[in-house]
């Protein structure tokens, strides 16, 4: 399951090659706000070297690379896409162009190494309001896009509006991006709880997020994992419901009934749907059974 | 063949980094600062070398102190500092 992705700082390789061990199903190396401007080459050697020599399996490695309108931009390319990370961070998403445009220059750059087309997939940082007013067509623009991520800091500031605990401010930008995600069948990042302190606040974060259809969230602290990952696993008592309702179903249709009802409710098509999302990532995790 | 045209540096004296510093030179000169240098020392002047050599300096004086890391990323280091040099 790809439930937390944790922020690497680019330049530091005592974080880096420890990273695969904080738990995190997914890490983003971070060749952007967190490396300083003149060390931005040198982030980027690191970073580029690290992805070659280091066996990072069973963990998703996503590199976050300059905005597109950066002076860094070309070079995160040249320098990341021959590496072939799982996907490749894209900050400050604001329309379906600026995915085109990097779509364009991905695919040059998979011709001239011989890499497989569209092997490069693509995560949209969504942190500008335009950006989340654009959304379902930025994750529309290509089959590259596989994910989109709320960025809110950033947002916040766009919005002309405080950053909080509650993130009532972020309300519409949430909602919007799940349905846009959901709408284009890419998965949908929820935005890092900043206090790295307060382990209530992320777990009160990460459950507003899953209850919203969110697939998972960054960290900017591997103290906020563990909580993510709990978070967004189904629960004990989830997949014995959705067991029980595969298992009605099964039933039903052996002895020819259309209908059926459960716990005294019946099962319609959306209940079957969300039973067989919580088996598959029962599953995933090892927590699945025979029906 | 590229030169190294001014002194640079590169990387940290943090736990699992390495800091090199390059500057011009006639042949190349590889000094090591280096708790592990009885085990490691070769291995770590071969890598230096590897890297100046695909980057086609053959002149340069290099400093590395190193603080426990990983080949990957005294490469990664070393490809810096020689690439600052460089630079005009």
């Amino acid at each position: 399951m790809k439930r937390s992705m944790l922020f690497i700082p680019g330049n530091t390789p005592g974080l880096l090659i420890n990273g695969a061990c904080l738990g995190a199903d997914m890490l983003i190396f971070d060749l952007e706000d967190a490396v300083s401007p003149d060390e931005k080459d040198s982030a980027r050697v690191l970073v580029r070297n690290i992805l070659k020599d280091l066996d990072f399996s069973g963990i998703g490695t996503i590199v976050r690379v300059n905005s597109v309108d950066s002076a860094y931009f070309e070079k995160d390319l040249e320098a990341i896409v021959p590496c072939s990370p799982d996907m490749i961070m894209l900050p400050k998403t604001g329309c379906e162009a600026d995915v085109l445009r990097v779509d364009a220059r991905i695919g040059a750059l998979e011709e001239k190494l011989g890499m497989e087309k569209n092997s490069v997939r693509l995560m949209l940082l969504i942190e500008t309001a335009i950006g989340v007013e654009n959304a379902f067509k930025s994750a529309s623009a290509s089959e590259r896009v596989c994910a989109i991520f709320l960025g809110a800091e950033d947002l916040s500031a766009d919005l002309r509006c405080k950053r909080s605990k509650e993130g009532r401010e972020i309300e519409y930008a949430r909602a919007r991006l799940v349905c846009a995600g959901r709408a284009a069948g890419v998965d949908v990042y929820d935005t890092p709880f900043t206090d790295v302190n307060d382990d209530e606040g992320i777990r009160r974060d990460a459950e507003a997020a899953k209850a919203l259809g969110f697939t998972g969230k960054a960290a900017i602290s591997p103290r906020h994992v563990d909580a993510i990952n709990e978070v967004f696993s189904p629960s004990e008592k989830d997949i014995e419901y959705a067991y029980e309702v595969m298992e009605a179903i099964a039933l039903a249709r052996q002895q020819g009934r259309g209908a059926i009802a459960l716990r005294g409710k019946m099962i319609d098509a959306p209940i079957v749907a969300r039973a067989q999302q919580t088996i598959a990532a029962a599953e995933e995790l090892g927590l699945g059974r025979e029906i | 063949m590229a030169e190294i045209i001014k002194k640079a540096v590169a990387g940290t004296l943090e736990s699992s980094d390495v800091y090199v510093e390059a500057e011009p030179a006639e042949k190349l000169e590889i000094s090591i600062d280096s708790a592990v240098e009885a085990q490691f020392g070769d291995a770590i002047r071969n890598s230096v070398r590897e890297v100046a050599a695909a980057l086609g300096v053959d002149g340069a004086r290099l400093r590395v102190k190193d603080r426990g890391a990983l080949d990957c990323v005294i490469r990664a280091r070393v490809e810096t500092a020689l690439r600052r040099g460089m630079e005009a």
